[in-house]
């Protein structure tokens, strides 16, 4: 069996940033990633980040990817890299089983930090599962990673922050965009984001959703619905629209999948995006040396998850014998910029969301 | 009706401008009405002319004796809700940002459009600056009819 002092599981913004303050400490650390290359979803964010400087606002999420990136690569003595290796196995005595190359191996940990990030949710409605139908998330990759457009006539579903910037990168990628249909009866993304498409003749149609999906072998149209207070449809609003691909934004959920094989005890709070971990202060489960960093444990804005990251680097770090020379100093820093981004109305829910699963 | 539709009103626009007499030279509008977590305008201004604080969820307030309306904020804006804008004769002189290709020449005309997505007039481009600062979003200098002053906000399709 591999020994190895601290596995980081997710190479995404938040696991990169704790292999980084933990190699600060002086704290060795192996980064397991399932992709074949290190950055998460920051790989397809085209777009300037909000924030302020320590969370690197006004880069491009493809950028910070890099920055995160060549930080970790600065270490080659402490931080060890495996991608395309998939995490399979989670045990109690802080074994991992990963699958690399077709191959089974155990490693031991002395922590761990899970930092595997989120997953899409999806819709329900009547053939959606037609080819032309496509989470945000895939319409990204396919989009800014591997320059394969999507379709010609999109349609996105939810106007939140994902919603509202990729529908802006499909027009900049020459799509036309025929509307964006949110359920709530007001848009869910930043306002900034809803005007730069809106001035582009984009319509966010609010209190409307999907009520199926029409075609043959692949999507041709689909019938919406306004909604109601309740959010029932009202016979009579039905409208058809002719497009070729739907896109669905309609919120994240934590992947805490493999904390739930440890027995780490778990809450679902609707205000994080779903079932995520008891954690303390400190980010640590209710299994010692087990820790969360980024949206495993509340799903959040990346630069969020990249403080995150730096801060339960340095906690773990510290727990295991490798104080930072500026421990106190740091910490407090980043506890104060975690504040600052969760601080105003867009916050409201994170806040309340972990007070509910603090330890 | 920004909530629903994205679309600022006509008072809140107007609360972002100073007085007429001002825009003799160009001044910086920060299109900024919400809460949210974000200072890039603030910390790149280098004449100290756009405040947020320490809570960096305030909304920007721009100080127009400072503001030389250079336009490092427009491209500096992650939200591309900052432009510039000056009163030249019977003429609005607009610096937008812009994150399209191809990229329009200098003197060509295009679609001018309202914050609604209309086109409202026809528009001339007086200059196109993309240096490696900006990282990739272009300032766009453009001439608009006075009329527009309040109302255009970026260009759509070339005429």
């Amino acid at each position: 069996m591999i020994e190895k002092d601290l596995v980081i599981i997710g190479g995404g913004p938040s696991g990169l940033s704790a292999a980084k303050t933990a190699a600060e400490s002086g704290l060795s650390s192996l980064i397991i990633e399932r992709d074949y290359k290190l950055g998460g979803q920051l790989v397809k964010q085209t777009h300037m980040f909000f924030g302020s400087e320590k969370q690197y606002a006004k880069t491009r999420g493809i950028d910070i990817a890099k920055i995160l990136i060549d930080d970790v690569l600065s270490y080659p003595n402490l931080i060890e890299i495996m991608t395309n290796t998939a995490v399979v196995g989670l045990y109690n005595d802080k074994v991992i089983t990963i699958l690399h190359e077709e191959k089974y191996s155990k490693i031991k940990a002395r922590a761990i930090i899970i930092a595997t990030g989120a997953s899409e949710k999806v819709l329900a409605f009547e053939n959606n599962d037609m080819p032309g139908i496509y989470g945000a998330g895939a319409v990204q990759t396919l989009m800014n990673v591997y320059g394969v457009l999507p379709g010609q006539d999109v349609v996105m579903v939810g106007s939140g922050n994902i919603g509202l910037i990729v529908s802006y990168q499909l027009l900049q990628a020459g799509v036309n965009v025929k509307c964006v249909l949110e359920a709530a009866g007001t848009i869910g993304g930043y306002k900034v984001h809803a005007s730069k498409l809106k001035r582009l003749g984009v319509d966010i149609k609010t209190s409307t959703s999907v009520i199926k999906a029409v075609g043959g072998e692949c999507l041709q149209k689909i019938i919406t619905s306004k909604l109601d207070e309740k959010w029932n449809f009202i016979p009579g609003t039905e409208e058809t629209i002719e497009l070729d691909a739907l896109c669905v934004s309609v919120g994240l959920s934590p992947l805490g999948n493999l904390l739930s094989m440890i027995g780490v005890e778990m809450k679902y709070v609707s205000s994080l995006g779903g079932l995520v971990p008891m954690i303390s202060h400190s980010h640590e489960t209710s299994v010692e040396n087990v820790f969360v960093a980024g949206d495993v444990s509340g799903v959040e804005e990346a630069s969020s998850a990249i403080v995150e990251g730096y801060l339960t680097g340095l906690i773990v770090a510290q727990k295991l014998g490798f104080e930072h020379p500026n421990y106190e100093v740091l910490i407090q820093d980043l506890r104060s910029q975690l504040d600052n981004l969760r601080s105003g109305p867009f916050g409201e829910k994170t806040r309340n969301g972990l007070l509910e699963i603090m330890r | 009706m920004l909530n629903k539709t994205g679309v600022p009103t006509i008072d809140l626009i107007k609360s972002r401008f100073p007085k007429e007499e001002l825009l003799v030279k160009p001044k910086a509008i920060t299109e900024c009405y919400e809460e949210i977590p974000c200072n890039p305008c603030s910390t790149s201004c280098p004449f100290d002319a756009i405040s947020i604080g320490e809570d960096i969820n305030k909304p920007p307030q721009v100080d127009f004796e400072k503001c030389t309306g250079c336009g490092i904020c427009v491209y500096s804006c992650p939200g591309l809700a900052i432009m510039t804008v000056q009163i030249v004769h019977d003429k609005a002189r607009f610096k937008i940002p812009y994150e399209f290709r191809p990229l329009p020449k200098v003197n060509d005309v295009y679609e001018g459009v309202n914050r609604n997505g209309d086109v409202i007039t026809t528009v001339v481009i007086e200059k196109v600056t993309l240096t490696e600062k900006q990282d990739r979003t272009v300032l766009l200098q453009v001439l608009v009819p006075i009329e527009f002053l309040y109302e255009f906000v970026t260009i759509r399709r070339p005429i």
